[in-house]
């Protein structure tokens, strides 16, 4: 999946580098800033109040 | 070449004649995509995701809302000064006044009244409070809540806070750190309640004794003015609450500055 990725990336090796590193970054600030959000009120609901 | 290679590798097969391969027809190698290969590559990304998220949920997550809080509670602070422009910082050990605090009406649920800054939290530290204990509608939106059955900030008996120990920015993340005597500030609109870092309490979730007006005593008239705050411990556990108990000090009006101790609180360290 990922060597067929790589071998469709177009230039060479540095510029696939580049655009694979981009494209890892651009991923990453979509999770933290969009996904983690959402993902984390879900699944982790903390309790830090006291109640009867 | 072919022969070489065979000739090399070939030398138990004494008597056997040597056979030519057929040419081999291109040299290019194939490229197979195996289910296994893919499957396993897709677990492995789902591996990386789970431990970004992780990353994030301990530790990055906190340092970004943490900032954007901080930020907007300066921007607030900023609002609140407005009225009073050219405000010179006061001399340090400025002992304020401590008789009478004035005491501002509780505002509706999940609405921003206040901000909590606490120096030992970091030199940036101001996160904002907002009125009511609701997970989604205040707590998850980074605000440390205000429990809407004790009092306000200055007035006599119990200023009882809550909010996360990690995750949603993380406020009260630091809270087992503090020393006694350390500083705790309120500041509203009218100015910054000073309160003394006092104890720290361990107590089971359903430990409201925590919230009385005198914490812990049922039905005793408060003679002093308390803040607690109220997170989870251990960390990323719910199995027990850490309380934080504060008494006033001094309450420093808008118009007299900002204490020297938090300028750089108040003001933003940029």
């Amino acid at each position: 999946m990922y060597a067929a990725l790589w071998r469709v990336l177009p230039g060479p090796w540095w510029v696939r580098l580049i655009i694979l590193i981009v494209a890892v970054a651009a991923l990453l600030t979509v999770l933290v800033f969009f996904v983690f959000p959402v993902v984390g009120d879900l699944i982790a609901p903390q309790e830090v109040t006291v109640t009867e | 070449m072919t022969d070489a290679v065979q000739t090399a590798g070939g030398a138990p097969d004494r008597g056997a004649p040597v056979r030519r391969r057929a040419p081999v027809a291109a040299p290019r190698r194939r490229h197979r995509v195996s289910i296994v290969g893919v499957l396993g590559e897709l677990l492995i990304t789902a591996g990386l995701l789970v431990l970004a998220f992780l990353g994030w949920q301990i530790w990055l997550g906190d340092i970004i809302v943490g900032g954007q809080l901080n930020t907007e509670a300066q921007q607030q602070a900023e609002e609140w000064g407005s009225d009073y422009s050219d405000i010179p910082p006061s001399e340090a050990g400025d002992p304020g006044l401590s008789d009478e605090p004035p005491v501002i009406a509780a505002p509706p649920n999940a609405e921003r009244f206040a901000n909590l800054i606490i120096p030992r939290f970091g030199p940036d530290y101001s996160r904002p409070i907002a009125e009511g204990v609701g997970t989604r509608d205040v707590l998850n939106k980074g605000n440390i809540g205000h429990y809407p059955s004790t009092q306000m900030p200055g007035e006599l008996g119990n200023f009882a806070l809550a909010s996360h120990r990690s995750s949603g920015g993380g406020n009260f993340h630091d809270v087992h750190q503090l020393h006694v005597g350390d500083h705790i500030y309120v500041e509203t609109v009218d100015g910054w309640y000073e309160y003394s870092f006092r104890n720290l309490e361990y107590v089971r979730p359903s430990g409201v004794g925590v919230l009385n007006p005198v914490p812990q005593a049922d039905g005793v008239a408060p003679g002093e003015r308390i803040i607690t705050l109220t997170t989870c411990n251990p960390f990323f556990s719910t199995a027990e609450r850490i309380v934080a108990y504060g008494v006033f000090e001094s309450f420093y009006p808008r118009e007299g500055g900002v204490p020297a101790e938090i300028t750089t609180n108040v003001n933003g360290a940029g």
